[in-house]
């Protein structure tokens, strides 16, 4: 039943290999890069491959719209991070801080693909039942006309719902990043700007360096932000 | 006539297993947030490839909705990570213990 025989045009087949590739070549490019750039990068890779095969499978604005919250959005938010936090540094990935932790999370992982794939072939996927929000091929509108057509009248309370969640993210993500204000009698007052250079000169980072210990033993120096 | 579904699904889920290996090995928590946004898009095209599928277009609204939750996810994730790792030098999900006994 899974993998039936491919009967698939010259161009689509190659359209998919391709795009399969880039795909897991960026996806094993996050997971592997020592630099959180490189990392980012990777990742646009992986999301403009599903971009191609979403356009592959007529989901045509949804491509649109993952090249640009994707890509243009979030990877660039990412970015944005990386280098707020100064952090565009090489990282030891070949240490391993755990001993074993490796060799276990790919054994889990590959029994769990092993999982999905068989459940997969057992599974019996149509149910017969008509679809809720609408065909994709009624009528022959386009792919623009049937997904808002569904999202405006089957799923308007989602949508809406999606609104305010938007706005929550927004207000939370302002009151997190905001500094703390700096008032006479707030202890943290000069340290807020001592503390980077500190940890940088122990050429650190490592936990545990002095200077980081010191640092977490002042009067609200640990998580405050 | 194009590529059946199923190989859609299996480059799905070695996509999404691929993710999961990241968020269990790597340290950097951004590269963490990289690692949920891989499977996120796994998921995302199993839902697309099950929508030309079975010709419903639920699966598309869906991913809609998944696309505007995870910009949402990694705007709180990512403000998070800028108010913890303010003051440090590496961002190494090693270095949040605080709360350990």
């Amino acid at each position: 039943m899974l993998v039936s025989t491919l009967h698939a045009t010259i161009p689509d087949a190659a359209t998919f290999s391709v795009c399969a590739a880039v795909i897991m070549g960026g996806a094993v490019g996050v997971i592997t890069a020592r630099n959180s750039v490189h990392a980012a990068l990777s990742l646009v890779m992986t999301l403009f491959g599903v971009a191609v095969l979403f356009i592959e499978q007529q989901a045509d604005f949804l491509a649109v719209v993952q090249i640009i919250v994707y890509a243009g959005a979030i990877v660039v938010l990412f970015l944005f991070v990386i280098m707020f936090l100064g952090v565009d540094r090489r990282e030891n990935v070949a240490e391993e801080p755990l001993r074993g932790q490796r060799p276990l999370a790919l054994l889990l992982v590959v029994i769990a693909l092993g999982g999905v794939i068989a459940l997969g072939v057992n599974a019996h996927w149509a149910t017969g039942r008509h679809a809720v929000a609408g065909s994709t091929t009624a009528g022959h509108h386009p792919n623009v006309y049937v997904l808002g057509r569904s999202v405006f009248t089957t799923y308007l309370f989602a949508f809406e719902a999606t609104a305010a969640l938007l706005v929550i993210a927004v207000v939370g993500a302002v009151v997190l990043a905001r500094r703390p204000r700096r008032g006479p009698a707030d202890p943290e007052a000069g340290e807020v700007d001592e503390g980077p250079d500190e940890a940088a000169e122990t050429g650190g980072g490592v936990a545990g360096t002095p200077a980081e210990a010191m640092v977490g033993t002042e009067p609200g120096g640990e998580g405050r932000g | 006539m194009s590529i059946p579904g199923e190989w859609y699904l299996i480059l799905a889920a070695a996509l999404f297993t691929v993710g999961a290996l990241g968020l269990l090995v790597r340290r950097n928590v951004l590269v963490m947030f990289m690692c949920i946004e891989l499977m996120l898009n796994a998921a995302n095209l199993t839902f697309v490839t099950f929508s030309r599928m079975l010709g419903d277009i639920g699966g598309q609204v869906i991913v809609f909705f998944v696309l505007v939750v995870a910009a949402a996810e990694v705007v709180v994730g990512l403000g998070i990570v800028v108010a913890i790792f303010r003051r440090r030098t590496q961002t190494s999900a090693d270095d949040l213990r605080q709360l350990k006994g």
